[in-house]
């Protein structure tokens, strides 16, 4: 090897498609599973979760307004990405999680195709939860699902990108906005994966990544009038319960945390959880004895 | 009321329900005292005259009516589905056949018009058994896993407004997906909960499926927080709604929630103008007023405003508000003294806060809960009476010029349960349904319902959805 010192990355937020340092100016030590310095991550505060909260909101529109098909070729797009700097992430994961650059490839590669799995489903969730309605009656009646809104998601804490992306991919997919909240010891593989999202498709906003202290930024999120959901995945029990009494407050959809193995093939539930159905009825008209009404 | 028609009175007949002088709760299949000793009396909001004296259950009987469905819990999950499902059946059947008694008993006891029971909420409540009672041997095709497993026991708080359909919408998904219930009906309308028990008796459902708890919202919390309940269901205030999800916090209870609404019913200037008329009608007197979907604020294009407003005061005009047993009457009476307060509360604030009230005349009776039909022009969106749930007879007229101005005002609100869309250009239709964050949209008609039409709210109306394969979900492990 030679003796030239590399160039080291300074980690930062992605708030509204931009990387921001903490409003705050403050930063915290992370450290690899060795306890060794990796980098000072930003120290997110409430104001830049409120920050974010705002930049997700300002996304949601064209966002879940955009075509399923269009959605699902923008999250391939994140997949090719991903698959680009693959070994950038084998790196980073074996670092946060102390894992071998074996175990570690075999995580990442999962993840990457965890995204490909999900960028499927953008066009296939509304024929699968939804449908046509059989009332009695002569009305036209159609449920279809749309995504609630603005999701604060708290990434799992062990699972630093597997997790993240196992938590974050269903929200998007169906047209959410996310304010997601890095695993507090592990935050740079979420970190460098605003860099990818930020040089795929993704409109600026529709993810937006902090890391920092959960419970500091996680608090602000669930009493947020205006995020509509939580995903508790990061949160232990304690704080879990805090953060569900506090999003009761505008009655914001609650995934609590559960046991998840990542490694395994998901179900739907993490998209049905932040789903809405609507349900459109019409008048078809019947033939009645004097004629027609239609 | 005045009216270009006179109708002699057509009253349905009493003498169809047997109203016993006192309930108890039931628990484990008997009617029993409370442990507290404590009773209530429900009266008939149309007359105040009471009706019966009911047992009020207290935290004791809450546990013992949990635990009675605890009891019987393991046996009926167990039963092969097509043996569940031939219970609801049954029960289905039982109340088509006592649906006359049923309807004037709801009517006595709820004060709406015997019209709305007998054609309305008893055909609804037969409906939504027969439905569920199909699904509970083909739950591994409702797209919820192969083998998906109830819950255990659901604690269900229903409201008073649709009291025999409430408990049917929570009751019937319950027991077909394998769930024992234990269900407390709302303290002004106890009474078609309790007849259900001898319905459950006479279809000879086994001991502790079903547990009826009357009370006050002391039981209601008592129910929702006890240890051994599984699942909760509530439909009632978003107040009350925020309350339970606070209380079941940190816990693995599942819950659903069906809460307040302010429902937008826009009109386009090319709405066939008869029609949108009718609909304005159903959509905010339909019940009095006091549903949670109710099409409470009217948002009418500015270029037809004087037109429909005209048209509509015309209709108001000919509704007849009186005896909710006549076959004739339109308008029954408000539920319950206290609501009939917050009602003239809130139309008193909105004449305070400047807006113009109408009401067509209208001879009030002298005994009972009464409040005329009522419109509010020259509303803002500020204006509490176009931002908070009024659950009564009373319309707010808001107006827009274009699309885009019609769906931002049907979305400023906390609240997404309903709205309504009136124009002739389908396009218009989806374009406007489609952007209206609210979890049923009647186009061309209102106030419509079905048992395999999902209900249910977005935002601070609530969450999960009753009625439907969606509806099997709140009671279902997934």
């Amino acid at each position: 090897m030679s003796d030239r010192l590399t160039v080291l990355k300074t980690y930062k937020l992605y708030v509204g498609g931009k990387f921001p340092r903490s409003e705050s100016g403050r930063v915290y030590e992370v450290t690899d599973a060795k306890g060794r310095w990796l980098a000072n991550a930003p120290l997110s505060s409430r104001k830049d979760a409120r920050d974010a909260v705002v930049a997700a909101r300002k996304a949601f529109g064209a966002w879940s307004g955009a075509t399923a098909y269009n959605r699902g070729q923008v999250l391939y797009r994140v997949a090719e990405m991903l698959e680009g700097r693959r070994d950038q992430f084998v790196r980073e994961v074996a670092d946060a999680e102390g894992l071998s650059k074996s175990r570690s490839a075999a995580v990442v590669d999962a993840t990457i195709d965890r995204w490909v799995w999900y960028a499927g489903w953008t066009d296939k969730i509304a024929q699968v939860v939804g449908g046509g309605n059989p009332v009695a009656g002569p009305f036209f009646n159609l449920s279809s699902p749309e995504p609630t809104g603005v999701v604060a998601v708290l990434a799992p804490q062990e699972s630093s990108f597997l997790g993240l992306v196992s938590v974050l991919a269903p929200v998007i997919a169906t047209g959410n906005t996310a304010v997601v909240v890095a695993s507090e010891k592990s935050p740079l593989p979420a970190l460098s994966l605003a860099e990818v999202l930020a040089t795929s498709d993704v409109p600026g906003g529709v993810v937006n990544v902090l890391s920092g202290r959960t419970a500091e930024i996680a608090t602000p999120l669930a009493s947020h009038q205006d995020v509509n959901a939580i995903d508790l995945a990061g949160a232990d029990e304690e704080l879990a319960k805090d953060l569900e009494i506090a999003a009761a407050d505008n009655l914001k959809r609650v995934l609590r945390p559960q046991p998840v193995d990542y490694a395994e093939t998901p179900g739907i539930d993490r998209m049905t959880a932040f789903l809405e159905t609507k349900t459109v009825w019409h008048p078809t008209g019947s033939l009645g004895a004097s004629g027609s009404s239609y | 009321m005045a009216s270009a028609f006179e109708y002699a009175p057509a009253p349905e007949s009493r003498s169809v329900v047997d109203i016993a002088p006192s309930y108890g709760l039931f628990i484990d299949g008997e009617f029993t005292e409370a442990a507290g000793g404590k009773v209530f009396k429900t009266v008939s909001p149309s007359t105040e005259e009471v009706l019966s004296e009911i047992a009020q259950a207290g935290a004791e009987d809450v546990d013992r009516a949990v635990r009675a469905a605890r009891g019987a819990f393991g046996k009926w999950s167990a039963l092969p589905g097509s043996e569940r499902a031939k219970y609801l059946f049954r029960i289905a059947r039982i109340i088509q056949e006592r649906s006359r008694e049923l309807a004037v008993l709801e009517t006595l006891d709820n004060g709406k018009p015997i019209k709305e029971t007998r054609d309305a909420d008893l055909p609804l409540v037969a409906a939504h058994f027969f439905y569920y009672a199909g699904w509970a041997d083909k739950l591994g095709h409702a797209g919820f896993g192969a083998d998906p497993q109830p819950l255990g026991v659901a604690g269900q708080v229903i409201p008073w407004n649709f009291p025999l359909l409430m408990l049917a919408w929570k009751i019937a998904p319950a027991l077909a997906t394998g769930n024992t219930v234990v269900l407390k009906p709302a303290e002004t309308t106890p009474l078609s909960a309790l007849f259900f028990a001898d319905i459950c008796r006479q279809a000879g459902l086994p001991k502790g499926v079903v547990n009826i708890l009357p009370g006050y919202g002391d039981t209601g919390a008592a129910l929702v927080a006890h240890p051994d309940v599984n699942k909760v269901a509530f439909t009632g205030s978003t107040a009350v709604g925020k309350e339970i999800a606070r209380t079941v916090a940190g816990t693995r209870k599942k819950l659903t929630l069906e809460l307040g609404g302010k429902g937008a019913n826009i009109v386009f200037d090319d709405a066939p103008v008869d029609q949108a008329v009718e609909g304005i009608v159903n959509g905010i007197f339909f019940n009095q007023g006091q549903v949670c979907c109710a099409g409470s604020r009217l948002l009418v294009q500015e270029s037809i405003q004087e037109e429909l407003l005209e048209s509509l005061k015309r209709r108001l005009s000919t509704l007849r508000l009186g005896d909710p047993l006549d076959k004739n009457t339109d308008i029954g009476a408000i539920n319950s003294e206290e609501q009939l307060t917050r009602i003239t509360s809130l139309v008193e604030q909105g004449e305070a806060e400047g807006a113009e009230r109408w009401s067509p005349a209208c001879e009030l009776p002298e005994s009972g809960y009464w409040f005329a039909p009522t419109l509010f022009t020259n509303v803002t969106q500020a204006h509490r009476i176009a931002r908070d749930e009024i659950f009564g007879p009373v319309l707010s007229v808001l107006t827009f010029r274009t699309p885009d101005e019609a769906v931002a005002k049907a979305n400023n609100t906390q609240y997404g349960l309903s709205a309504g869309i009136w124009t002739e250009k389908g396009s218009r239709i989806l374009a406007v349904a489609n952007k209206l964050r609210a979890g049923v949209v009647w186009s061309n008609t209102f106030n419509k319902f079905d048992p395999t039409s999902p209900f249910g709210g977005y935002k601070e109306s609530g969450f999960g959805r009753e009625g439907g394969r969606h509806g099997l979900e709140a009671y279902l492990d997934v």
